[in-house]
């Protein structure tokens, strides 16, 4: 009877600790996507499949939907692209606000011609980028993607890459809006999209 | 046409999994065979659906003639990272088949000798640890296609041996 009280008293701080912390990350959420810091998303300059400079500014006035892979990957980075291009059509005529892009992870393989042969493959919409190891590694640490060559012992020029694969949605100005989910059909991920566009 | 209906017949244990009747071929069935449309001298894809009505089996290798190497891969997402790995053999029992699909394993076709294009069909051989090859015929759907062709009926591309 005389301990009761002391026993609640510690739940009800510990429960109010975990609403704390709960509002400050929800804060801290809302401060992240809200432009507060630019913490997703930076400038680049990277080369088109048609062999042209292009730089991040090229793409002002248009929503991005930036996704980092490889064309050396059969299997996930083709059923992305696939669901994209797949996204764009659900959009309808909101998908002339969008712009579609592909970074690759893997320049010493995927040259303009090669990202540019490729991502004709999935959509005419769609804008395959490449630039030197050093661009590409500045790029991906503005969107903090990771990646990492994996090599096969008995064949080492098959490597592989493993990479993040998340989908970045960006403001016509550039800011970083919203992650959006690679692993879902085209439908489910224009549900996404429509959801920050305006 | 009358071989048509024998694959159906073939297909039917498949279909209908507490079904009384079993193929007489040998008890690994291999179903669904389709790839994705690819531009020649690139990579392709190989996606199926095998079934074991006997003993335990492993798909151990894939050959076909329209790429210079086939081998078996698994795709896995660690903490939002995919990796593509090779692997030796892929198990596959009674209950439990084996499915070749995007984003797990699949079969990856290294040096296309030829442009793979939506609605083209190709020959396929598929090795096990114990049952005899089997020769199957892979279908092309678009690229980046998340399933097999809609106009692949089920049993289509069976061809037990
Ligand atoms: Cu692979």
């Amino acid at each position: 009877m005389s301990d009761r009280p002391r026993r609640t008293l510690p739940r009800v701080l510990v429960g109010a600790a975990v609403l704390l912390v709960l509002v400050l990350v929800g804060a801290g959420a809302v401060w992240f996507t809200q432009g507060g810091a630019p913490t997703i998303g930076g400038p680049f300059k990277l080369v088109n499949g048609q062999g042209k400079t292009v730089t991040d500014r090229d793409f002002r006035g248009h929503y991005l939907l930036v996704y980092f892979g490889y064309t050396f990957c059969p299997d996930v980075c083709p059923t992305t692209l696939s669901q994209m291009a797949d996204a764009l059509d659900a959009l309808g005529s909101k998908a002339a606000e969008v712009q579609p892009l592909f970074i690759t992870v893997d320049p010493k393989r995927d040259t303009p011609q090669v990202v540019g042969q490729y991502v004709a493959n999935f959509s005419p919409r769609l804008v395959g980028l490449t630039g030197t190891p050093e661009e590409i590694a500045k790029v991906a640490r503005e969107y903090r993607v990771y990646y990492a060559i994996h090599k096969n012992a008995e064949q080492p020029a098959d490597y592989t890459v493993d990479h993040s694969s998340i989908l970045y949605l960006m403001s016509p100005s550039g800011a970083f809006i919203a992650p959006i989910r690679a692993d879902q059909s085209g439908a489910d991920m224009a549900k996404d999209i429509a959801r920050h566009l305006s | 046409m009358r071989r048509l209906l024998l694959l159906s017949l073939l297909a039917m244990p498949l279909l209908v999994p507490s079904g009384p009747t079993r193929a007489e071929s040998g008890p690994i069935q291999v179903q669904q065979v389709w790839s994705r449309a690819a531009p020649q001298g690139r990579v392709g894809v190989l996606y199926m659906t095998v079934t074991d009505s006997g003993a335990p089996d492993q798909l151990v290798a894939v050959s076909t003639p329209v790429a210079e190497k086939a081998e078996l891969h698994e795709s896995v997402a660690e903490g939002g990272v995919m990796k593509m790995r090779p692997v030796a053999a892929a198990p596959v029992e009674t209950g439990k088949p084996l499915v070749l699909k995007p984003g797990g394993y699949h079969v990856m076709l290294m040096g296309l000798r030829r442009t793979l294009k939506e609605g083209d069909e190709f020959p396929v051989t598929i090795r096990f640890a114990h049952a005899g090859p089997i020769s199957v015929t892979a279908h092309v759907a678009k690229a980046g296609a998340a399933a097999a062709p809609a106009e692949m009926g089920r049993g289509n591309g069976t061809m037990s041996h």
